[in-house]
């Protein structure tokens, strides 16, 4: 798999910090497990970090914070808790990576789409983020998306097949990053469906009168 | 910056790294304390940063503190320096315990994953060099640019709400978060 499209350097720094919220993060995180150029990245990201943490001013804790913390390490000695140890995940069937097989734990074989019309189909991700939604998108192959443009932000990370729109050809493990500045119209690569993993904060704008008739019965 | 702080700053990353290792195949209690002494001081500052109350502050180093006693022997000094991993689980205690939220991760045992190209030989040297020359590259940011940085570690914000409290343009927070990740990264890079 050869990446093209990349998360933003804001991206990957708001996930590095903390700061961006689990539907954005799902996304992000993502691609980073297919991603070596970005995990990378993060690494230099995460070791900012810490050395921020290493130039931070010590704040005294109370006195008997270490006591506590080491009766901790006491009782676990005594509940003779074996530290951790890497263990390698099972294959999750899914054929999704980590963490978005976490969230769609039967593989995108078994998912329960529900359809949008124009041959779309959507699966809305349940995640704890109020005012975000991810969503897996599939758009059959050969299809358009008709062509709109963005309310608020939108992430989008291509599981399987392929899109295009002016911007490029966005294969597996692509991501893009489309607000109201883009207006496009992605189509599905012939040959087979395009499975996308979507996160958007605000309702598509569609250009057609039609498509925006439709929109509400659509919910996207 | 002269050449003995260099060295100790350089001291201080491989002696925290071997005390993390002491940790991790010893399960040696004091090399930890000494670990708590030089990291909870500053997770408490790091914990803080959001206006957290400081009881709940304290709770949440402490539990930094035990999670890196129970999953030290997952620590690999050749992935990362003890400080580098030291913050990433105090960033996601904070998402955790503070924040009440779910930070999905990759999981680098999970068989889709993609793996990395074959390493490079000098990565292990080049990490532990990398602690001095960070500190000196932070310490002559220009202010603007690591204030940035500071309201995104520390304050747990988004280039959009750094944005919305600085009262600026969300592109100058952009650029200005750009111009301090090409400064640093540079340093970072050194020896590639």
């Amino acid at each position: 798999m050869t990446i093209q499209h990349h998360p933003s350097d804001e991206l990957l720094l708001d996930y590095a910090s903390g700061a961006l919220g689990e539907a954005w993060s799902l996304a992000v995180a993502t691609h980073l497990s297919l991603c070596p150029a970005c995990r990378s990245a993060m690494a230099e990201m995460e070791t900012i970090g810490a050395g921020l943490l290493d130039a931070a001013t010590p704040v005294p804790l109370s006195n008997d914070a270490l006591e506590m913390i080491m009766q901790r390490l006491e009782s676990d000695d005594v509940n003779t808790q074996q530290p951790a140890q890497p263990v390698r995940a099972q294959p999750s069937g899914s054929g999704l990576p980590q963490p978005l097989s976490n969230y769609a734990e039967n593989g995108l074989g078994e998912i329960d789409w529900q359809r949008l019309g124009l041959g779309a189909s959507q699966y809305l991700i349940p995640t704890g983020d109020h005012g975000v939604t991810a969503r897996l998108l599939r758009i059959p192959a050969g299809r358009p998306v008709p062509e709109h443009t963005h309310g608020g932000l939108e992430l989008t990370l291509v599981l399987s097949g392929a899109f295009s729109d002016q911007i490029g050809r966005f294969g597996p493990g692509d991501f893009q990053e489309a607000d109201g500045s883009l207006q496009h119209q992605p189509r599905a690569e012939p040959g087979a469906d395009c499975i996308c993993l979507a996160v958007t904060d605000a309702p598509l704008r569609f250009k057609s009168l039609a498509a925006r008739m439709v929109q509400p019965f659509l919910g996207i | 910056m002269t050449g003995d702080t260099e060295k100790s700053q350089d001291d201080l990353a491989a002696t925290m790294n071997a005390l993390l290792i002491r940790v991790s195949e010893d399960r040696d209690k004091e090399a930890f304390q000494t670990l708590y002494r030089y990291y909870a001081p500053r997770l408490k500052s790091f914990m803080l940063g959001k206006g957290t109350d400081a009881h709940l502050a304290e709770e949440a180093v402490q539990e930094t503190l035990v999670k890196v006693w129970r999953k030290a022997a997952l620590f690999d000094p050749a992935l990362a320096s003890a400080s580098t991993w030291i913050f990433t689980i105090g960033r996601n205690m904070r998402i955790d315990m503070l924040r009440k939220s779910i930070r999905p991760e990759p999981d680098y045992s999970d068989p889709a994953f993609t793996p990395d190209p074959v390493p490079v030989a000098s990565d292990k040297i080049q990490k532990d060099q990398q602690g001095k020359r960070l500190k000196a590259a932070l310490s002559i940011l220009p202010a603007e640019q690591s204030e940035i940085l500071k309201l995104a570690f520390f304050q747990e914000k988004t280039h959009g709400q750094i944005a919305e409290e600085l009262g600026l343009p969300l592109g100058t927070v952009k650029s200005r978060a750009r111009l301090a990740l090409k400064r640093l990264r540079s340093v970072l890079g050194e020896n590639e």
